[in-house]
This record gives C-alpha cells, sequence and structure tokens, in this order.
C-alpha cells in the first residue's frame, strides 16, 4: 500500500510512511468527522460510509502536559499534547524540544516528524511520530 | 409514580486506609449506618444499587446483601467509572419515581489505597520481540507516553491547559493551578473524615513531586479506601414518617446523568466539559434554580486542573471566567461560592465509587445543618458534580426540608 517502506512498520496504522508521512483518518462522506479508529457507524451523524482523509502536518499545541511519573516502562519525562492540524485534533507527544515548561508552550506551532523508535528480533524497524516545533 | 424523592439516611465512612477490611466490610458498614441514620431497615428497603468500580464483577449488591440481610429485593450492580456511585444513587431514585417501591438504597465502595498510577500501561514483555500490529489503531507496541498519555494526572492536566489556551491565558499555570489544591487542602482541615487533614502552603505543593505538568502530586486525587450509602424514600411515604425523620430529610431536586455527546476532539482528548454543561442545565431546570441560589457545590476535583473548568461547565462563573471567578476568592469557604468544603478529592479521598454518594453526604450535612466547624451557615441548596471518563457525568441538586 501508499507509504509502505521495506523493512520498516509504522507505529500505528494511520501513520503513513514514505517520502511524505502523514497521518490518514477515516473520514466520513456525510458530514465530514474524522476518526483515526474504524467505526461502524459515525459518531455523529450515524452514517456508514468513510473515506481515507490525510491529516495536515503543521498545526498549533491546543493543550500540553510533561509527564515526570508513568508506568514501568515508559520513559518520562515527555511532553504529550493535543495538536490542532488545520481542524483536526491529534494525540501526540511533543519532541526535539526540551521538556519543560520554559520551552514548551500553549498554542507553539508544531510539525509532524518521524523517528525509528526500536528494532524487533527480525531487524523490522517501528516507525513513531511526534510534533516537533516549526521553528 | 412519586412525584419527589428524598435522601431519609446517609453516611459514609472515614476515607483512608483499612488493611484489615474488605471492599463487603466497608459498604455493608456504610450501609447499615445509612439505615440507622434514616431510621429504618432492610425490611423496608425495595431496591439496591451498588458500585464497586475495581471488583465490578463480584455482584458487590448481592454481597452486602449477605452481610447484613437477603431480603429477596431486586439488586443493580453498576459501573460508570468514577461516576459509579452517582449511577448507583440515581438508579434507585429511578426505581422509587417509577413506583417500583417507595423506598431504596444506594452504596458505594473501593479499595484504594496503594494503588498507585491509574491508567497507562508499559511495553508487556514478550518471548521474543516482533513488531505485528494489534488493537484498534494497528498499534505494533505499546503507545502509552510515545503517542501521548493515557494517565489519569496527565489528561487532566491537558484538561485544565485547554481551558487556559482556548481563554487566553497570558500567565504561568503552574501557580493558578497549585492555588485551587491549596484551597482544597486548607478546607480538609476541618473535615475529619477527610483521609488527608493537613494544610499545604503553595510552597510545598509546588515543591513536592511532579507527576503530570503541571499536577504535583498533592494536586491529585488520594488514593484511599472507604464506602458511602443512602436511603431514598418517595415523598409519599416521607409523611407516614416520623417528624424528626422528615426534618432530617433532604430532598433530591433534581438526579441527572449524562454522556458525552460528538465533539470534533472528543477522540483525542476527554470532553468533560460538553456533557457537564449539558447534566447541569439539565439540572437546574429540574430543580427551579440557577446557580447563583446554591449555597455549597461539591466537584469532581479528581485533579487541580479538573476543577478550573468544572467552574466554567457548571456555570458557577461567566463563561471563559473561570481563572477570574477563582482569583476572586469565591470559592473559598468563606466566599460567595463555596466550592469543595470538604477537602475535595485531592484530600478528603476519592475512594472511586464511593465518591458519587460521599459528596452528596457532604451536601447533605450542610442542609441538615451538622457539619460542624466546617458548616455553611444555613445552607438550604447545594449541588454534587461527578464525572467519570468514557465519559459519564451526574449531578445531583439537594434541597434542604421545609419541615
Amino acid at each position: 500500500m501508499e507509504g509502505d517502506v521495506a523493512g520498516q512498520v509504522p507505529l500505528v496504522d494511520y501513520l503513513v510512511l514514505g517520502e511524505d508521512p502523514h497521518l490518514v483518518a477515516n473520514e466520513c462522506t456525510s458530514c465530514g468527522a474524522r476518526f483515526f479508529d474504524r467505526r461502524n457507524a459515525c459518531a455523529a451523524c450515524s452514517a456508514t460510509d468513510f473515506r481515507k482523509a490525510p491529516v495536515a502536518t503543521e498545526g498549533e499545541l491546543r493543550a500540553y502536559t510533561i509527564v515526570s511519573f508513568a508506568a514501568p516502562g515508559v520513559p518520562v519525562p515527555f511532553v504529550a499534547g493535543v495538536i490542532d492540524c488545520d481542524g483536526t485534533s491529534v494525540r501526540g507527544n511533543v519532541i526535539n524540544i526540551d521538556p519543560d515548561a520554559d520551552h514548551v508552550k500553549l498554542g507553539m506551532k508544531v510539525r509532524l516528524a518521524t523517528y525509528v523508535l526500536g528494532v524487533d528480533d527480525e531487524g523490522t524497524e517501528a516507525v513513531g511520530f511526534g510534533f516537533e516545533p516549526q521553528e | 409514580m412519586a412525584d419527589d424523592v428524598w435522601i431519609l439516611g446517609i453516611h459514609m465512612t472515614k476515607f483512608g486506609k483499612y488493611p484489615d477490611l474488605d471492599t463487603v466490610d466497608l459498604a455493608a458498614e456504610a450501609t447499615m449506618a445509612a439505615l440507622a441514620d434514616g431510621g429504618v431497615t432492610m425490611k423496608d428497603i425495595g431496591v439496591l444499587a451498588a458500585g464497586s468500580l475495581m471488583s465490578a464483577g463480584l455482584g458487590m449488591g448481592q454481597q452486602v446483601q449477605k452481610q447484613i440481610g437477603q431480603t429477596g429485593i431486586p439488586v443493580y450492580n453498576v459501573a460508570n467509572a468514577c461516576a459509579t456511585g452517582a449511577t448507583a444513587l440515581r438508579t434507585a431514585i429511578m426505581a422509587i419515581k417509577a413506583g417500583e417501591c417507595d423506598m431504596g438504597l444506594a452504596v458505594g465502595v473501593e479499595k484504594l489505597a496503594g494503588a498507585g498510577l491509574l491508567g497507562g500501561g508499559g511495553t508487556p514483555k514478550g518471548e521474543k520481540k516482533i513488531f505485528e500490529p494489534h488493537g484498534r489503531y494497528g498499534a505494533v507496541t505499546s503507545v502509552d507516553g510515545r503517542i501521548g498519555t493515557e494517565t489519569m494526572p496527565g489528561v487532566f492536566a491537558q484538561v485544565g491547559m485547554e481551558y487556559l489556551h482556548d481563554n487566553d491565558y497570558g500567565k504561568a499555570p503552574f501557580e493558578l493551578f497549585a492555588r485551587i489544591s491549596e484551597k482544597n487542602h486548607s478546607h480538609s482541615t476541618l473535615n475529619p473524615l477527610a483521609a488527608y487533614q493537613k494544610k499545604m502552603t503553595l510552597e510545598q505543593i509546588m515543591g513536592d513531586v511532579m507527576i503530570a505538568y503541571p499536577n504535583t502530586r498533592p494536586m491529585c486525587s488520594a488514593n484511599c479506601d472507604g464506602a458511602a450509602a443512602a436511603v431514598l424514600v418517595s415523598g409519599e411515604r416521607l409523611k407516614t414518617l416520623s417528624a424528626e425523620q422528615r426534618r432530617r430529610a433532604v430532598k433530591v431536586a433534581a438526579s441527572v446523568l449524562s454522556t458525552d455527546p460528538w465533539e470534533p476532539a472528543c477522540q483525542i482528548l476527554p470532553d468533560v466539559n460538553t456533557l457537564t454543561r449539558n447534566a447541569a442545565r439539565q439540572a437546574y431546570e429540574t430543580a427551579g434554580v440557577s446557580p447563583e441560589d446554591l449555597d455549597l457545590v461539591e466537584l469532581h476535583d479528581c485533579f487541580a486542573t479538573a476543577e478550573l473548568v468544572h467552574y466554567d461547565n457548571l456555570m458557577l462563573c461567566e463563561p471563559g471566567g473561570a481563572v477570574d471567578f477563582f482569583e476572586s476568592g469565591a470559592t473559598w469557604r468563606d466566599g460567595s461560592m463555596p466550592v469543595n468544603v470538604s477537602g475535595g478529592l485531592e484530600s478528603k479521598g476519592h475512594p472511586i465509587a464511593a465518591t458519587g454518594i460521599a459528596n452528596v453526604w457532604e451536601i447533605c450535612h450542610h442542609l441538615r445543618g451538622e457539619a460542624g466547624d466546617r458548616q455553611i451557615p444555613d445552607a438550604k441548596v447545594g449541588l454534587a458534580h461527578v464525572i467519570g471518563l468514557g465519559s459519564a457525568c451526574g449531578i445531583h441538586v439537594l434541597e434542604r426540608s421545609a419541615a
């Protein structure tokens, strides 16, 4: 499929890899509501037809937290946030930034970035995504 | 069909640590005390609704019956996240309203002392690591910490930060939210049933262990053990009871449960706002009161960041005005709209399924004039609010008896 890269898998199925990495949503053809997982009917209007829709790769940080205490196995600190990508809300980490309140700001402009988060026992790389400052 | 429903008896255990008691013991203690408070016995009760979120499959209602009286009445075991207690209360209220019986019981209990962080999970340990897609998002490994956070302190931190973003708050968020926590910890010193009754300075709160910025540990709800129970009665049946029972009875002026309607961002960050506003609107209309009529409010401060947004959601302030409202001092116990005079979930504690009845107990305590040192003078009307992620919101508006 589009975005398949040999030796790599995306962290989640709504991340499309390749030359132009981006997120893709299931969009209701009736009302335009977007979902990152599968739905039997639209939660907004109950219509049942969906199409794949690319999500803007630039956005604004609407909310964030700097997590210092997490479940075992989750590296801390990290910045978790909600990014408004041209009208579509996306959950993601803010990456490539110092994780403190002096650097992370509400309303800051960010863009999608990908990174290799690990390699499995067969040599396949998993690629994750986050949002980095535009400047 | 019953026109009105009253709280005849109600009780909460002290919240804290009970290493030697199990959930059934705690639920039975609260239930027996609520029956005694109402001057009735299990023989009077026609329906029982029970909640215990962490052991939702164990049939808490039947276990309570076995502990204190098996009379064969219908039991509804309910689970609705942090709104479980309010849901149990409302289930008993609905049965009475429907005319199925004229007296009912609701109980909520939880053992959470030492539970630690709720929500979230790390990478599962496997024999061999192979990246294969799993679950609804086709994730090849754990996403917690990689795509945002699933921990409750982090989720609710974002809820508060989003409010500041949407209302163009320009100052440092940390101190603002810490000051809300300072208020609730100060209030808790007057509540002997609170898990923690320790006054904390702003410096202590801000200097404590950071969990998820801007929430430090004392800004998070306290995991603890506890139970609360209430006896509900129809207005008709209440008329047949003693003058003392009628005097102490508290009217349920509104009982509302809502879930979140579709909002574009609700799949990304739980929308705790819309369903609370909807429930509040309905509650005020049903009760025939406006926010200004409230003498006190117990709202769901599962984190300091959550309390702020609910000032606005419950329409205690102008839309968008929650920061100014808090900074005016209104929500301190000597302010114009005392909020969480019990100490709130941050210090009283949050044994999940007990919370939605314990909040109502706090309001009833003031309306009956029995709140001792922390009594809000001449309290006539109060509101209790809980929210459980998923989401469910329960609101009860309570009125002092005129008798």
